[in-house]
């Protein structure tokens, strides 16, 4: 039963990503102005813009065009950059761990936030603790990472700096790394010193990203909370000696955060897709900022690639918070 | 019965301050010619950089400083509230109307329209917002029509699935189905019976959405892909401030404040104005 | 012989200051089945939780006190109250269904409490439950403990309930109802199980109930209870044979009974329950001129 639920949202995921691939597409070559002549210098001839044409394919229908396209992704070839003359695949490969980095790193302050706070407001229920906390939501909430970016700046970059505000890793720093992986590989290695770095750098853009996932994940599970808190085997088990906290966690919490599981799987794509935005208030060198560039130099098929890999990546977190709700729900598990 | 006019007294407490905050904004920015105390474009080199008028080295009629060309900060702030201005309310309205009425359909007659809709809504979903706005202004170009179809463009989703959900609800509904036995067509229905009750949740999702619009502004003229003339924006002036944040740090936290307050009330704003009108607790 | 649980003159009251339970007093011998007796909304679910610490936020305890083996749980601390509940008393509850967290497994929620509130080795616990489990007549422990929830039948989940419940040797078991959620095959079974469980633990019972005939199996001892107010209290043999108040004669006459199907119905006369209302309203006068 599991199996057949997976299968059709793969049929699914791969329809949404033709579909992305389709409007992109659409909205590129459709689009006024001639790319090609920006590329090549003042004194080129029409022959060499024909043939630069024909190069990229831009002299066939636009069908044509999109099939071409897609059976080159499916091969693996996502063609070449105009504007940083390599391959696109590798490019965003090269750029993708970063941006990957940063916003797990994200998700983890965001439930290492939210979590407890959560359990404290569920836990202090119709006191002043659970106001306070709501106001503070409410704000949080309301304000996206872009501002948030932005105070943080203020705040720690040029207030108090003990963070660092630009970049991914000291420029000065020599770096042992054999994959893009930065601070999983500092931890493998054992180089601490290296990790503290990252983190200094990564720590503000990552808070800032983090900042509104963890007000819905506060407020969403402290609703879920309260709700699982009225049933009654969590009665049984204050009567049966246990603490309010012990009583939350042993009892509430595995009930309370499954329902909320997919609404926070969604919010933490719009994490991700905050990532073009923060990245580039930051300076950090991921994907997010190469997409800027890239819509900058009107580079398509760098375009194309960053963004079918940004969907599929949404695409894929949809599937496993499918996946690990009916995997947790052991009522689902048994069918 | 003590707890709903608690909650009433709260709600109204938002309302009045968040509606308070954006109507000073907008009559500033409407009032601009009038209230602003320097020309937002008057670039001085004899007076770059100074600093806001309580601290030393300030300038008479510079009350929040100027930027590294010598341009009064106050003035461009005002200035920069007409575009969020007329971003916000076009684009929200835009994403609204489509949206919504995307939602509606959807939600009301099922079937292969829900099917349909929802699996447009599904792609447009997966595009991270962000991107997609800049990667629209800067293919069909900049301007304040470009910034505000590209808003709509990418929003509308939002309207979209909150009215379906809303509309859904509200189609398995007695009256509706009472509406039906009556022999009224269902294009009437839906715009005479099921919409009535869906309106409280679009108004505070069009205050909502109007915070958004002006915060996707601000990113994109922060990115310089917004309007293509020299008028400010706060997302340009936050773009200037970004650069010179240790010399003349007020060019960054007058725009942040301004736009920490507007984006506030506005879904401040569109919470307490759904709070009153919520059936339920009146 | 201190009583195990004695309850003196307890009023409980809602936020608009009604009382819903109006000086209760009762007390229950160690070792002894007192059954509670009323109709839905009499308040015998209300003394159980007061009992047992749970009351619903929106009732308080406005005057009295509940003693448990002569401890006055009033003056305690949170946290001593409820290492006091958690290690004398236990809970029966009415709905096995609800009463079991569906994503933990039967066995860890049985041992729960023996482990990290009596403090007993897990080699203890999991003995001490099989024992139980025999005596509730589950013949397959092993797989009754490593089930969920989800996977048991309701007799089942509420034999695994009682089980647990007299696993902990609580002084006194809270019985709330336990039999109403379940079917009637299995109601009588259920019940056999508690009074054999209860003769042979020794354990006092407070049992709550609606059911006269429960009352007339189980317990030794009867309060009957009308709106938050004790009416009667005796020994049930004698409740049964010569009833004093008007109400509980009512209560009598009210219930079905297997040996004269065809007898009519009675609902409870227009004149007992004026009585009633003027017994109630000269008790909430009483109260309100004491408290303002």
């Amino acid at each position: 039963m599991i199996l057949q639920r997976f299968l059709i949202r793969l049929l699914t995921m791969a329809v949404t990503l033709l579909g992305v691939s389709v409007v992109v597409f659409v909205i590129i070559r459709v689009a006024p102005g001639n790319p090609i002549a920006m590329m090549l210098p003042p004194g080129a001839t029409q022959a060499d813009i024909d043939r630069l044409r024909a190069l990229y394919g831009f002299d066939r229908s636009l069908v044509e065009q999109y099939f071409i396209w897609l059976s080159g992704v499916l091969h693996g070839d996502f063609g070449t950059s105009i504007s940083l003359r390599q391959d696109v695949l590798s490019l965003v490969l090269n750029r993708l761990p970063a941006t990957l980095e940063l916003s797990i790193f994200a998700l983890v302050i965001a439930l290492a936030i939210g979590g407890p706070l959560a359990i404290l407001g569920a836990r202090e229920q119709g006191t002043v603790v659970e106001a306070g906390i709501d106001v503070a939501n409410g704000a949080a909430l309301s304000i996206p990472d872009f501002l948030w970016g932005l105070a943080l700046i203020l705040l720690f970059g040029v207030l108090w700096p003990v963070f660092e505000i630009s970049g991914r890793v000291s420029p000065r720093l020599d770096l042992p790394f054999v994959t893009q992986f930065y601070l999983f590989e500092s931890v493998v290695r054992l180089r601490f010193d290296l990790t503290k770095d990252l983190i200094s750098h990564m720590f503000m853009p990552a808070v800032a990203l983090a900042l509104p996932l963890a007000a819905i994940i506060s407020q969403l599970l402290k609703i879920s909370l309260k709700e699982v808190m009225t049933l009654d085997y969590v009665t049984l088990a204050r009567v049966k000696g246990f603490s309010e906290t012990k009583v939350i966690l042993r009892e509430a919490l595995k009930n309370a955060a499954l329902p909320t599981l997919t609404l926070i799987g969604v919010q933490f794509t719009f994490l991700i897709g905050g990532t073009v935005i923060i990245e580039r208030l930051f300076s950090y060198e991921g994907l997010g900022n190469m997409a800027i560039d890239a819509v900058i130099n009107r580079d398509l098929p760098l375009i194309q690639g960053i963004v079918l890999v940004f969907a599929l990546i949404f695409v894929l977190i949809n599937l496993v918070v499918d996946m690990m709700y009916a995997l947790l729900n052991p009522r689902l598990r048994h069918g | 019965m003590a707890d709903a006019r608690a909650i009433g007294q709260r709600g109204d407490a938002r309302l009045w301050l968040a509606g308070g905050w954006l109507l000073v904004a907008l009559l500033a920015a409407i009032f601009a010619p009038l209230i602003a105390p320097q020309d937002p474009l008057a670039q001085d080199l004899m007076f770059e950089r100074l600093p806001p008028f309580w601290m030393q080295g300030s300038q008479p009629g510079y009350w929040l400083g100027t930027d590294s060309l010598g341009r009064d900060l106050l003035s461009r702030l005002i200035y920069g509230g007409r575009v969020a201005f007329i971003v916000a309310f076009a684009a929200a309205l835009a994403a609204c109307l489509v949206g919504s009425t995307l939602g509606l359909i959807a939600g009301y007659f099922g079937g292969w329209p829900d099917r349909i809709i929802s699996r447009i809504v599904d792609v447009w979903m997966a595009f991270p917002p962000v991107l997609f706005a800049i990667l629209l202004v800067a293919v069909f170009g900049t301007g304040l029509s470009s910034v505000i179809i590209a808003i709509a463009v990418i929003d509308w989703t939002r309207f979209c699935r909150v009215v379906r959900a809303e509309a859904m609800g509200q189609a398995r509904m007695d009256y509706v189905e009472n509406a039906r036995i009556a022999g009224y067509g269902r294009l009437r229905i839906m715009v005479s019976e099921v919409l009535p009750n869906v309106v409280p949740t679009i108004v505070a999702l069009l205050s909502l959405e109007m915070g958004i619009a002006i915060i996707v502004e601000a990113i994109l003229s922060f990115v310089n892909l917004s309007i293509s003339t020299d008028d400010p924006t706060w997302g340009g002036i936050i773009a200037e401030g970004r650069l010179s944040i240790h010399q003349a740090w007020w060019v960054l936290v007058f725009p942040l404040i301004t736009l920490f307050l507007t984006v506030l009330s506005f879904s401040q704003f569109g919470e307490g104005l759904k709070a009153r009108f919520d059936p339920v607790l009146r | 012989m201190s009583a195990c649980l004695d309850i003196s003159s307890l009023s409980a009251t809602l936020a608009s200051g009604q009382r819903v339970l109006r000086s209760v007093s009762l007390a229950v011998e160690p070792g002894e089945v007192r059954a509670l007796v009323g109709e839905s909304g009499a308040g015998k679910s209300m003394i159980g939780k007061a009992v047992l610490g749970v009351l619903p936020p929106s009732v308080k305890i406005a005057e009295g006190s509940i003693r448990l083996e002569g401890t006055d749980l009033g003056t305690l601390s949170a946290k001593e109250r409820r290492r006091v509940i958690g290690t004398k008393t236990a809970l029966i509850p009415q709905d096995p269904l609800t009463a079991l967290n569906p994503s933990r497994r039967v066995g860890p929620q049985m041992t729960d409490r023996l482990i990290h509130i009596l403090g007993w080795d897990s080699g203890k616990a999991d003995k001490s439950i099989r024992q139980l489990l025999d005596e509730v007549q589950i013949r397959d422990p092993d797989r009754v403990m490593r089930a969920y929830p989800h996977e048991l039948s309701g007799g089942m989940r509420q034999r695994v309930l009682i089980a647990a419940a007299f696993a902990a040797e609580p002084r006194l078991i809270v019985a709330d109802e336990p039999t109403t959620a379940l079917d009637v095959t299995v109601q009588k079974q259920i019940l056999r199980l508690i009074a054999q469980l209860q003769k042979d633990h020794g354990t006092a019972i407070l049992f709550v109930t609606h059911d006269l005939g429960v009352v007339a199996k189980i317990s030794q001892k009867v309060t009957v209870l009308y709106a938050g107010k004790v009416v009667e209290e005796a020994d049930t043999a004698a409740l049964f044979a010569s009833p004093q108040h008007a109400y509980t004669r009512a209560l009598m006459a009210a219930t079905p009974r297997y040996t004269d199907p065809m007898a009519s119905l009675k609902p409870v006369d227009d004149a007992v329950l004026a009585g009633l209302s003027a017994e109630i309203a000269a008790a909430d006068q009483s109260w309100r001129a004491g408290h303002g």
